[in-house]
């Protein structure tokens, strides 16, 4: 077994019993990179890296020194009788989205190309407290805006490593793609709108969005600050438990981080299912997505393979003893997205703002007479065009005079949005769930270039896990099968506020009863031909 | 309801917004403007009488959980250098930009 494909749990308890060194399993996982990542994307990209379509292409900076440094520091420490931490010598990667000191911290923009971090964000500096060695950091679509990766200015973008003509979602692609790769088996990603969930999903891996305000957002570039949520990226279960039992929790340097305990992940992890109310939603097995040609919105049933997988999961739980409530009613879901629409974007304008070329980044490097000229010459060369559509919807619909129409409508809808899930988890309410269990995504894992291009079918994929965000609540995806493809399907479980520990649980159950499953012994296409 | 983002206000909102686009850009870019805001028609099909109050963010902070604010300290940055290295121009601890015309305030 190689040492990059081992759960992170399992690592730690080795490099603690001294079965092997930090330095050894940080050489494994540099050597996977190696061997799978291929050349690192670049904004001038040349067209050889772009031909290396069997590559993965996760990484915008891998930081092999200072992964060394840092492994040799635990071995250190360990020799001398020390306790490094729950996560001694895992090695871990960070979306380009949060702070690094010292390192490049792009958030797969041009704007940023050439910033390098003043100080750490606070879930990166709580891995690394706790003994886990960063790889590296990872591509994603340009300020989190997208569901493809494919956005970035840093090119090659990412692919996924069960397909690699497909993409492996987004914005958290290249940490999905990294953990279903074997690069380090922990990743830092983010998710406003799915954007851990749905490309934990398309990569056959776990992703967990925390409750809004788990996990400090101090030193994450932010996108859409009402709904921005960090959280880990995991091979099982049990790895992303322990994860966010290390990142979660009040944080003086952010104010939205409330003062909730943050309980063990691990404890209890493995008590079961039995007697919990787990609901299934008719509103959730259907789409809603543009015509491509109309423009017009439709309604259709989501993707028969999808439906299957999420409906045998259920009966899976079912006889483990879980009570399953079908019928649940989450009438405004398909409000999700055009809420998000306003919502996201008046909130993404407001911080892009502050990217003006003068204290640092990107400056045109033309000659001007003015300041303005300047802004707007750096801002049109920094930028892609999704930050641009995003700062000129977020102008739009909050102008004095559409606000009223757009964004306090949005804004009303979200209240709608959350009293669904209120209703449905109320413990004196007729539903009475512990958690709802539906698809990730309406579809698996599509084509590079398929849908990159058409921002609205783009959005839509996100519409399965958007209400999460806009409620605030949390949200997991896991593995539930593979499709006829080949490609993973993911099963989504959402819970009431602080609820992960339940989560969790029944994601574990679900694991475990799995565990025999023909699917779960395939591995991802780029893993296969390794010898 | 204004349905359209006529190439009028698009221009109007690039100049505000501190941007400046080439016509292809500008094409594309205002075409997938209509076509959001055509999803975001959507919402009219909500009924929202019976005062719906507006949600801002989605977990309420009780009493219980409300974060403690932090003391309001300065706390120095070791190296302000490595900080003003960031910027693109600077001499002696400035930082500069490109002139910035007189403008009389009407």
């Amino acid at each position: 077994m190689n040492l990059s494909d081992l759960p992170a749990i399992q690592i730690s308890q080795m490099i603690h019993s001294g079965q092997v060194s930090a330095r050894q399993v940080t050489e494994a996982a540099l050597d996977r990179i190696a061997a799978i990542d291929g050349s690192p994307p670049s904004l001038a990209p040349d067209a050889e890296t772009s031909h290396e379509t069997d590559k993965i292409h996760a990484f915008i900076t891998v930081t092999t020194e200072r992964a060394l440094e840092r492994a040799a520091e635990i071995d250190r420490r360990l020799a001398a009788g020390e306790d490094p931490g729950t996560l001694a010598g895992v090695p871990f990667t960070v979306k380009d989205i949060f702070c690094t000191r010292g390192v490049l911290t792009s958030a797969g923009s041009r704007i940023l190309g050439n910033f390098i971090a003043p100080y750490t964000a606070t879930p990166v500096e709580r891995m690394e407290a706790a003994g886990a060695v960063m790889l590296g950091k990872l591509n994603m679509d340009e300020f989190a805006y997208g569901s493809s990766s494919e956005s970035s200015a840093f090119q090659p973008s990412p692919r996924n490593p069960w397909d690699t003509s497909r993409v492996p979602g987004g914005s958290s692609g290249g940490s999905t793609a990294a953990v279903a790769g074997g690069e380090g088996p922990l990743s830092i990603g983010t998710d406003t709108a799915g954007s851990i969930r749905q490309p934990a999903a398309f990569c056959g891996v776990v992703g967990v969005k925390p409750t809004y305000g788990r996990v400090s957002r101090y030193g994450l570039i932010a996108f859409g600050s009402s709904l921005d949520c960090p959280g880990p990226v995991a091979r099982n279960i049990s790895d992303a438990a322990l994860m966010l039992g290390v990142i979660a929790g009040a944080d003086p340097r952010d104010a939205t981080t409330p003062n909730v305990p943050v309980p063990n992940y691990l404890e209890g992890l493995e008590k079961g299912v039995r007697g919990m109310r787990i609901g299934l939603s008719p509103d959730y097995f259907q789409i809603t997505f543009p015509d491509p040609h109309t423009g017009e919105l439709q309604r259709a049933p989501i993707a028969p393979e999808i439906e299957a997988a999420v409906m045998k999961a259920a009966g899976r739980l079912a006889e483990l003893g879980a009570d399953i409530v079908e019928n649940v009613p989450m009438p405004h879901t398909p409000y999700g997205i055009p809420a998000y629409f306003v919502i996201s974007r008046v909130e993404a304008a407001s911080n892009l703002h502050r990217y003006d070329g003068v204290k640092y980044g990107y400056r045109t490097p033309e000659m001007v007479d003015e300041l303005a000229e300047m802004y707007r010459k750096t801002r049109a060369q920094g930028f892609g065009l999704q930050p641009k559509l995003r700062i000129l919807m977020g102008m739009y619909v909050s102008a004095a005079q559409y606000s009223e129409q757009y964004y306090n409508r949005a804004q009303r809808v979200r209240t709608l949005l959350r009293k669904d899930f209120v209703q449905a988890f109320d413990p004196a309410g007729p539903y009475r769930l512990d958690a709802l269990l539906t698809p990730t995504t309406p579809t698996t894992a599509f084509p590079i270039g398929d849908v990159y291009g058409d921002t609205v079918l783009m959005q839509y994929a996100d519409q399965l896990t958007v209400p999460a965000n806009h409620a605030g609540i949390p949200g997991i995806s896991l593995p539930c099968g593979l499709d006829s493809q080949g490609l993973p399907i993911g099963l989504q479980l959402l819970g009431p506020d602080f609820s992960e520990a339940t989560l969790l649980r029944i994601g574990r159950a679900y694991e475990m009863v799995t565990a025999s499953d023909s699917w779960r012994s395939i591995k991802p296409a780029v893993l296969r031909s390794l010898a | 309801m204004s349905d359209e983002i006529t190439r009028e206000i698009f221009d109007h909102i690039v100049s505000l917004a501190a941007l400046e686009l080439d016509e292809t850009e500008a094409e594309y870019l205002r075409q997938q403007l209509n076509n959001q805001l055509k999803a975001i028609h959507e919402l009219e099909a909500i009924p929202l009488e019976g005062g719906i109050p507006p949600t801002s963010h989605g977990v309420p902070y009780s009493p219980e959980i409300k974060p403690t604010v932090r003391a309001d300290k300065w706390h120095p940055y070791p190296n302000p250098a490595e900080i003003l290295a960031q910027a693109p121009e600077t001499d002696d601890g400035y930082i500069l930009v490109p002139d910035i015309p007189h403008t009389d305030l009407d």
